[in-house]
């Protein structure tokens, strides 16, 4: 709540369009009065959709700049539709970003959009100024990581101590690792840069760091990570 | 409520396979050849030695008991039931350590059964074999029955691996079994054609039979495909349907019921609050564990994320507060954890007394080699530690004091107007 003001007096100078995928449509309504009063919070709400092909129909039509798009949905779930719309996320004008908004915290959840392409992951219980800003900065291109996922992406890179091929792709800084453990602690971007005596642009990219190597490189620790753990 | 009455009323349907009703079974415990005495000396409340014994006799009847037995095994399905517990047949041939009694026992006795077979079988030609001729028919019926009873055995275990999830790295073993079984039922079959004619006709005889049964597969297969695919279907659908009717089942005890209490308490929106978060966190235990049941809080946890969640979950409860817990890792419990987790349930405690304001409370606990680290943080109003008067124990003594005579810090962060922050760091117990 702190940060609304902040919203507020960004607001009008940036922009992001949105479309809201999610099969609840009470729960689409709520986001929509949270944080769809496009000139307070600067976030316009372009389109909605319920199930998978409606929502490749409509973020093919409408183009957003973000889509924040639940984890189980009818018809194959969040990871169908990053799968789906993937050529969109790699365009180069204009690249369509996901932010996966859930009510599950289970990891198998968490990693498979992450994996499949989702620029962040944020709970429902997340407060609406906590939600624009998250919308905002992966309209950026930064990466919003919940505690919780954190806390997630923590455990797989520790529990693996096999040496990696690629020490420099594979593994997690020491910084990164600082970065991912005080967001799994609760802080906020802003607040680490404070502790760190960093800059908040660092946190992100550091933060974007850690997103590049989950998608990318660690698939195989990853992979060893949930079979072990019978999350696949 | 649909779901949950389509589930009652499903119930008198299954009825017959309710346990009380007593059927008879052919035991899969402990049983020789093909479990028939077991399940027939439980079924009729005998000893086994007994049943066997007159199976026995009967054999020697001109071979009664053997069709008797294999009539029995073919009819009778094979269950878990039987005769219970430890009886006195099986200790017979247990020389086995009581470390691996289950594994060896069955083994043995099949091993003393086989030779008791053989020996049979041998007195049994010995005294069939005055028909001059007659062993000309006594081999091939012999190896049929030899090689059927492998079979046959085979199929049990299948059934058997299907409910106990064993022998499934004995795979090859079975194959050579099945295959083995397959072998001997065939050469008894030549065997007899040769008898029967001559060999120079085996060729001829050997065309026809296959001629035959390909006549029958084209005719009879597609039907077969069809039946096994219905079957599966169906066994599917039921899956499903039980599946439904389970979660029907779960929603209506917990879900409906917390419902019905939260309409009760409307006014009272803390009520409402702590309802609705217990059930929460019941329901996404139930959905996302696998294998929890969601109500298995009787037991004491014995690692340090269950201890964490589980104290996370009792302030929760009981403040209304939600905390949002992180546990990174995770290590089996010590006395030094131990008194870890207390003076991290206080600062949870406190957090939510007096920081609950602010949004949830984070808790993070990471186990990173040696090293437990817990931080509970909290977005409050704050205050100064100093300024804490000397006469409130809980922060002082319940976190600071105990993490210090146990070997371990804490430290506390707070700013005022910035949230508190709780770090408890403890080493490990050395093995």
């Amino acid at each position: 709540m702190t940060e609304n003001t902040e919203v507020t007096t960004q607001g009008p100078e940036r922009r992001v369009r949105v479309v809201l995928v999610d099969d609840h449509r009470m729960f689409r309504t709520g986001v929509q009065a949270e944080i769809g009063r496009t000139e307070e919070t600067g976030v316009e709400v372009v389109g909605e959709a319920a199930d998978v092909d409606q929502a490749v129909t409509v973020i093919t039509a409408t183009r957003p700049e973000v889509v924040l798009l639940d984890v189980h949905l009818p018809g194959g779930g969040g990871v169908e539709v990053l799968r789906r719309c993937a050529p969109m996320m790699s365009a180069a004008d204009n690249p369509v970003r996901f932010l996966a908004l859930s009510v599950s915290d289970a990891a198998e959840d968490v990693i498979g959009v992450i994996r499949g392409g989702a620029r962040g992951y944020v709970t429902k219980t997340i407060t609406g100024a906590d939600l624009v800003d998250s919308v905002f900065r992966v309209q950026e291109g930064d990466a919003v990581f919940s505690p919780r996922l954190a806390g997630f992406v923590l455990d797989a890179f520790a529990s693996t101590d096999a040496p990696p091929v690629d020490e420099d792709l594979d593994r997690l800084t020491q910084r990164e690792r600082e970065v991912l453990r005080l967001i799994a602690r609760g802080y906020a971007y802003k607040e680490i840069a404070k502790q760190l005596f960093i800059s908040v642009k660092t946190v992100e990219s550091h933060v974007s760091a850690v997103l590049r190597k989950l998608q990318l490189s660690n698939r195989h620790e990853l992979t060893r990570w949930a079979t072990a753990r019978r999350l696949v | 409520m649909p779901t949950a009455t389509s589930r009652a009323a499903g119930a008198p349907v299954t009825d017959p396979e309710e346990p009380p009703a007593r059927k008879l079974y052919r035991s899969a415990e402990g049983r020789m050849l093909g479990g028939v005495a077991r399940g027939l000396a439980g079924h009729l409340g005998l000893p086994v030695v007994w049943v066997r014994l007159v199976f026995l006799g009967l054999f020697l009847a001109d071979g009664l008991g053997a069709v008797l037995y294999a009539v029995f095994w073919i009819v009778v399905p094979l269950g878990v039931g039987g005769v219970g517990g430890v009886d006195g047949s099986r200790s017979l041939f247990e020389t086995a350590p009581d470390g691996s009694r289950r594994l060896r026992k069955p083994d043995k006795g099949q091993v003393f059964a086989l030779v008791a077979l053989i020996v049979g079988a041998l007195i049994f030609l010995a005294n069939v074999n005055m028909g001059s001729g007659a062993d000309r028919y006594i081999w091939p019926i012999l190896l049929i029955g030899a090689g059927s009873v492998l079979v046959w055995r085979q199929a049990d275990n299948a059934r058997r691996a299907q409910w106990m999830e064993v022998g499934r790295r004995r795979g090859m073993l079975h194959l050579a079994r099945g295959l083995a079984g397959v072998a001997l039922v065939g050469l008894g079959l030549a065997a007899f054609l040769v008898v029967r004619g001559s060999a120079a006709q085996l060729g001829n005889v050997l065309t026809a039979a296959i001629a035959v049964l390909t006549g029958i597969a084209l005719l009879a297969g597609p039907y077969l495909v069809r039946m096994t695919q219905d079957l599966s279907e169906e066994r599917l659908m039921r899956i499903r349907a039980q599946e439904r009717a389970e979660v029907a089942a779960h929603v209506h005890d917990s879900v409906l019921h917390t419902l019905t209490l939260i309409q009760r308490n409307a006014e009272d929106a803390g009520e409402v609050r702590r309802l609705a978060r217990a059930q929460e966190r019941e329901l996404r235990n139930w959905l996302y564990d696998p294998g929890g049941t969601g109500k298995d809080a009787d037991d004491e946890p014995t690692t340090l994320a269950d201890a964490v969640k589980r104290a996370a979950a009792e302030v929760e409860d009981k403040h209304g507060v939600p905390l949002e817990v992180v546990v990174v890792g995770d290590c089996p419990l010590d006395e030094k954890i131990t008194a870890q987790l207390q003076a991290a349930r206080e600062a949870m405690v406190n957090a939510a007394k007096y920081g609950g304001e602010g949004g949830a409370v984070q808790v993070f606990a990471e186990v990173e080699g040696r090293t437990v680290f817990v931080s509970v943080r909290d977005r409050g109003p704050g205050f100064d530690l100093d300024s804490v008067p000397e006469d409130r124990m809980g922060v002082r003594e319940s976190i600071v004091g105990r993490m210090r005579r146990n070997g371990g810090t804490a430290r506390l962060r707070s700013v005022p107007g910035g949230g508190t922050e709780v770090e408890l760091e403890m080493e490990r117990a050395g093995e």
